[in-house]
This record gives C-alpha cells, sequence and structure tokens, in this order.
C-alpha cells in the first residue's frame, strides 16, 4: 500500500471519523526512519486497547506498532487471546482465524503475496500469546521454522492463559500455582528461545517490554533478518498483573525485576552469522547514506 | 430461500477479467468458463481419477495448492506437485498435517490466491476447525474430499460417512458420481465459489477409490485453454494484502463482546454464509445443469441418490426392468445447497423412494425425509460401509423384498 491509498476524497471527507482524520495527517506510514520515539508527536497505528488497566501487553502492542519498519505494507496474524481483543483497534490488516494455528495461516500468507508481489517487502508478522505459540499452536510454529518460512514470530509471553483467567501454560515457571496447576506447575518453563535457535531461526530474541529502545531494535532486526533470510523469533515478557497478584502500575517493575541479574528474563539474543552479517552490510549503508546526505549539503 | 432454480437459458455471467484472451506463462489461454465448456471441442480420454484430478488442476490457474499424503488421496496431491515442478502453479508444498494445510490454505486465500488442496476421512475430521473458519471468512478455498472411513476401527476404505460432518460448516458441498463429473466440477467449481455473491469455500467429493483409482472415459477440454485467474478485489470482504485502507478492521466479526449487539452481529454473519450458499444456486444450475438430474420420474418407484451409489442405482434399475420391474432415477448433485425444491417436486408421484448409500448414518435420506411430504415414503437403504461394494443386485434385492417379492439370497450376505 502506499500511502496515497489512505487518502480522503474531498466530498467525503467530512464524514470520515477524526481517528481515520488524523491517520491520514499524521501517521508515519511510509516513514523509513519511524520508531518508538514517534509516540506522542505523531498518530499511533493503536487507536486504543480493551485490555486491563495497566497491562504491559498495551505498552508492548505500542512499541511494536511504532517500530515496524513498513507498516503500509504489513500484514499481521493473530490468534485467540488477549491480543486478539486489540488487534480489531489496530490500522495495519490483521487476520484472526484460530487458535494456535498463526504460523500456519502466515506461511499460506507470505507464500501469496511473494507470489502476488515479487518486488516488493510485504512482512508478515505473527503476534500471539504464549498458550497459542508455545502449547496448542507449537506444531506449527516450530513446522513453520522448519521449512524456513520468511516471516517474524513474536510471542507475548505472560506465563499462563491470561484471557481464560489465568490457566497453566508451557512458558509459566515451575512451582508456580495456578488454575489447572493446584499444587504448582510439575515442569520448567519451555525453552523456546533455544528451541527456536534450533528449529533454524535466523534471529531469536527474549526480553521484556521495560525497554522502548531495545523492543525497537529487536523488532526491526527480526523482521529485515525476516525479509531476508529466514524466520525470526521475539518473546517479549509481558507480565499478566491481574493474575500475579499485582496492582495496575506494578508492570514496569515486575518487568525490571525479571530482567535483572539472575532474573527469567535477562535480555538474550541468539543471531547467526550471516544474520549478524546482514545487519552489519544495513548499518554501513545507512551510514553511507547519511554521510552522502551530509556531504549533498 | 428454498426455491427452485430454473435451469437458465443465458449461461453464468461471462468473465471480464483483464487476462481474458491472453495467454499465461505456459502458454494456455485465460478463457471464459462459459466458452471453455460449452463452445470448446472435448477430447476423450482414458484415465484415473487421481489424473482427472490433475488435468483439471492443470486448466484451472490455480494460484497455490498445499498437500499432505492421505489415501486415497496422496497420489493426486502429488500430481499437482508435478504440475507445480512444471510450472502451473506459482507455489505448492507440503503441509505438517491437514489442520495446519487447511490453514495454510487459508493465509494463501487471505492474501489473494486461488488455492486448491485435496484431503480423505480422518484428515478431514483432523482439518474440521478450519471449514467453518473458511466460510466465516468467506475464502472460496476448494478442497476435493475422495472419501473414504473414518476410525476407528482404522480404514482406508471408501466410505462416505465425513461428508455428513461437513454438512453445517458452511462451505458448498458438491458430490460427483463419476470421474466427468469430478473433472467439471473441480474447474466449474471454482467459478462458482469465487462469485462476488458466493465466496465461499466448496468442497467437491467423490468416493474414494471408486472414482480416484478407477480408470474411465473422460471428456476434456483443450489443454490449452485455462481459467481466468482469481480476482482479489472482487471480494465482498477485503483482501488481506495491505492493498485498501485498513483502519480498525478485522476480517472476521469480531464479536467477543457480551451484548447484543455481538450476539446480533454473529448471528447475521451466519445467516449471511447460509444465505450465501443459497445464492449459489443460480450459477450452479447454470454451470452444471441443475442441482439434481431425473430419469423417469413418474414411475412407482424411485431410487435418489448422490456419488457412485447412482451409478449403482443405474445398473440396479437396468437389471429390474429386464424383470419388468419399472423404476425411475434422481440423482443430487449438490448436497449444500441441497436442492429441496427441485427434490420434492422430483418425487411427487412417487411412491416408494430407495436411498442407497455408502455409510451406516443415512445422512442423505435425513436429507430427503426432511424436504419431502409423506416421508414414510423412504426407504433408508441399502447402506454400506467401511469399504464395502454396494452391488446393484443387493439394490434389486432391497426393492423385492420391499415389493413382496420372492428373492434368493446372495452368496455371504447370509439373508
Amino acid at each position: 500500500m502506499s500511502k496515497e491509498k489512505i487518502q480522503l476524497c474531498d466530498d467525503l471527507s467530512d464524514i470520515m471519523p477524526p481517528e481515520y482524520q488524523d491517520l491520514v495527517a499524521t501517521a508515519t506510514f511510509g516513514n523509513e526512519e519511524r520508531g518508538w520515539k514517534d509516540i506522542g508527536s505523531s498518530k499511533e497505528l493503536i487507536e486504543q486497547h480493551s485490555l486491563c488497566a495497566g497491562c504491559p501487553e498495551s505498552i508492548a502492542f505500542r512499541y511494536i506498532l511504532s517500530s515496524i519498519p513498513s507498516p503500509e505494507d504489513t500484514v499481521f496474524v493473530g490468534s485467540t487471546g488477549c491480543t486478539s481483543l486489540v488487534f480489531p483497534h489496530v490500522a495495519v490488516q490483521n487476520i484472526h482465524s484460530l487458535f494456535g494455528n498463526q504460523n500456519a495461516v502466515a506461511s499460506g500468507l507470505h507464500r501469496a503475496l511473494k507470489c502476488r508481489f515479487p518486488d516488493r517487502n510485504k512482512d508478515v508478522i505473527v503476534l500471539a500469546g504464549d498458550g497459542a505459540t508455545v502449547d496448542i499452536g507449537l506444531d506449527c510454529t516450530m513446522q513453520s521454522w522448519f521449512r524456513g518460512e520468511k516471516f517474524t514470530t513474536i510471542c507475548f509471553d505472560n506465563e499462563l492463559y491470561a484471557n481464560t483467567g489465568g490457566q497453566e501454560s508451557g512458558l509459566m515457571q515451575k512451582g508456580f500455582v495456578s488454575k489447572m496447576a493446584p499444587v504448582g506447575k510439575q515442569f520448567d518453563k519451555v525453552r523456546l528461545p533455544e528451541i527456536a535457535r534450533e528449529a533454524g531461526c535466523k534471529y531469536v530474541a527474549m526480553l521484556t517490554v521495560s525497554k522502548p529502545n531495545r523492543v525497537e531494535k529487536a523488532i526491526k532486526n527480526a523482521v529485515y533478518i525476516a525479509r531476508e533470510l529466514g524466520p525470526t523469533y521475539v518473546q517479549l515478557y509481558t507480565p499478566c498483573i491481574l493474575e500475579i497478584g499485582k496492582q495496575s502500575m506494578e508492570g514496569l517493575d515486575e518487568m525490571k525485576d525479571a530482567e535483572s541479574i539472575g532474573g527469567r528474563f535477562v535480555m538474550k539474543e541468539y543471531i547467526t552469522d550471516d544474520a549478524k552479517e546482514l545487519l552489519a552490510d544495513m548499518e554501513a549503508e545507512k551510514k553511507a547514506k547519511k554521510k552522502a546526505a551530509k556531504a549533498g549539503k | 430461500m428454498n426455491k427452485q432454480v430454473e435451469s437458465p437459458k443465458g449461461r453464468i455471467i461471462k468473465s471480464r477479467h483483464v487476462k481474458l484472451g491472453t495467454k499465461n506463462k505456459k502458454g494456455q489461454t485465460f478463457t471464459d468458463v462459459n466458452e471453455m465448456f460449452f463452445e470448446a471441442e472435448r477430447t476423450a480420454s482414458f484415465l484415473t481419477g487421481s489424473e482427472v484430478i490433475r488435468e483439471a488442476i492443470k486448466r484451472a490457474s490455480v494460484g497455490m495448492s498445499i498437500a499432505y499424503p492421505i489415501t486415497p488421496q496422496s497420489e493426486a496431491a502429488a500430481l499437482i506437485g508435478e504440475l507445480y515442478a512444471e510450472g502451473y502453479l506459482d507455489d505448492y508444498f507440503r503441509g505438517e498435517s491437514e489442520f495446519a494445510v487447511m490453514s495454510q490454505c487459508a493465509g494463501a486465500a487471505f492474501g489473494g490466491m486461488r488455492v486448491f488442496t485435496t484431503t480423505a476421512g480422518p484428515g478431514t475430521l483432523r482439518a474440521m476447525e478450519n471449514f467453518s473458519m473458511w466460510a466465516g471468512s468467506r475464502l472460496p478455498i476448494q478442497v476435493c474430499v475422495t472419501m473414504r472411513g473414518v476410525n476407528s476401527p482404522l480404514s482406508i476404505q471408501p466410505d462416505t460417512l465425513e461428508l455428513s460432518y461437513l454438512l453445517e460448516s458452511g462451505m458448498l458441498l458438491w458430490h460427483a458420481e463419476t470421474a466427468q463429473d469430478l473433472y467439471d466440477f473441480i474447474l466449474k467449481g471454482f467459478i462458482v465459489a469465487e462469485q462476488p455473491d458466493v465466496h465461499l469455500p466448496i468442497a467437491v467429493c467423490c468416493d474414494g477409490f471408486f472414482v480416484t483409482h478407477t480408470k474411465d472415459t473422460v471428456e476434456l477440454t483443450p489443454e490449452d485453454l485455462c481459467l481466468t485467474p482469481y480476482d482479489p478485489y472482487k471480494s465482498p470482504v477485503p483482501c488481506m494484502d495491505m492493498e485498501c485502507p485498513p483502519i480498525r478492521m478485522m476480517r472476521d466479526p469480531f464479536v467477543m463482546k457480551s451484548n447484543y449487539i455481538s450476539y446480533s452481529t454473529h448471528a447475521s454473519w451466519q445467516q449471511e454464509v447460509r444465505a450465501a450458499i443459497e445464492r449459489s444456486r443460480k450459477h450452479t444450475a447454470a454451470l452444471i445443469g441443475g442441482l439434481i438430474d431425473v430419469e423417469n420420474n413418474d414411475r412407482d418407484i424411485l431410487i435418489v441418490s448422490s456419488g457412485t451409489a447412482v451409478s449403482q442405482g443405474r445398473e440396479a434399475i437396468r437389471l429390474l426392468e429386464e424383470e419388468g420391474i419399472k423404476v425411475g432415477l434422481v440423482k443430487i448433485k449438490t448436497i449444500r445447497p441441497f436442492p429441496h425444491e427441485e427434490v420434492r417436486e422430483a418425487v411427487k408421484n412417487a411412491k416408494h423412494i430407495f436411498v442407497p448409500e455408502f455409510n451406516m448414518a443415512g445422512w442423505l435420506a435425513r436429507e430427503i425425509k426432511s424436504v419431502i411430504n409423506d416421508n414414510d415414503r423412504v426407504i433408508c437403504g441399502p447402506q454400506v460401509a467401511g469399504g464395502m461394494t454396494l452391488p446393484s443386485e443387493v439394490i434389486v434385492e432391497e426393492i423385492k423384498k420391499y415389493l413382496g417379492i420372492k428373492v434368493g439370497s446372495l452368496a455371504g450376505r447370509g439373508s
């Protein structure tokens, strides 16, 4: 999509909702330099959210949507869960079809877009919760990695089934007492980042969403590498404050605790050599461009 | 709803696709379906059902096909892979399970492609959650269902039970009797399913082995003509390719709120899917010559069936005729939309209606009973299952027994 496609026709512009008017006027479609710092100064692609007050998923959504490099050519594939409550409010096309089949849908979608638009980058991004990614959908998740499908998978890891009311999930930590784990979870948190690395992902990152610049970097790396090389995976800790007994203002502290030394979510990244090379080339190109622009002045 | 559709004099609306008349990369000319089927010359070929599927897909301008092995569709799915290798399709791969394959098909269709896949028996049941999703998302994917037994006990043999699971999925369901039907239904099925006022998935069903693995003479359309490609921008819902303005939109109605508007939205969406199935009748009748075929329905006794049971019924009628017993025949071609009015009209003078079926549920007899008057005229059977054949003699015996005519016992049946 080019930005022209969202322009308003003069005769009808007065009846369009103000949210759309703002989108045309100040959204960052088509701006290659877009990032989390645009939040507050431009129209965000997420209009509102229907999550709990203070839910870290809502800020994660804002960071991701402000960081994706070309929203005008990006399609999201979601799954059932808290994330699926947010997608109706997002100004990027998105698909919800079933629970757990998101990576299969994305495989078909990405291939179709590649065939139909061979000369353009149409980014496909999966965004689903940990139940959808690791439990019910693990087969589809991993098989898409085995096949080397070129799209990004983002997992909102809140360590339980939040939308159904806090049941045990594979990414829950061992010993945690929850619904369906009445005597505490009996096995370790599934090590999906390591599994992703072994299953063929070119770039894997696990982090919290406490620092927007880190989230932006991880999302951009994941999308750029997926375009050129193969599958990428980003696992973001977005704690369910409701189910772990925190107040709505305590989400940020929870994430900061979890990523401090010895915590479950100390940031880790796995990058393959060819992906490292790609990122270095892109960085060099960017620098050269800047230099040329400066010299041009 | 449920009104009989006249077989129209005019044909289905001619395609105005920009590619009409131009050639694809294999040198085939994009041709309107009317011209392809009603004007172009046909060539007789002697092929298995699986080869017939290949020949149809070769001419169908399919963008993507996704495969998974399960008997008896594996051969057809592999032959489509060969077509991909030859350059007839844009993409093709093997998925990890039928559940995943049908989701991958959904993704490709969301992305604006014409999509074809095949499955059977346990595969159909494993994929089941996807079929309602396809219909609800208005994806005009075609799945060819080569029907076989459903476990347990394990069986790979022909049995049409799985079709009953698909009845309320929201898909169009057509049931081919012969290899010729299969060829015609696959090609015509794409065109009907993709009409803007239909735009629903279609299952073209055939009886596994009896159709897929036997050779039959099929009149093929010319090899150098292919269907006009799918136009995703004629879809009644937006194509998910970010080529149209995205704002607070979802492809399927998102109704997780607990209020009346939400319930009403979901209910009306379901009604619309069913209405779209009914709207397919006019296109279907125009292309496949009515939803039913009727032979001698002025007779007291009728055999009404679908699939290969029709062929067996036709032979039974010939055998009975030799003994002076006159029986008529009604062949049902579309199970969804179900030809309510057509069947009611066709059987109105019949005294006894026999419904031979290749399954234990007798789903077709149930469908027929639910739409006709005086439905005690319907005799459910004979029914065979689990791979048993349905010899014409068994149908003859059933009818004669019912008429009070003494019959010798058939070997091995213990009757």
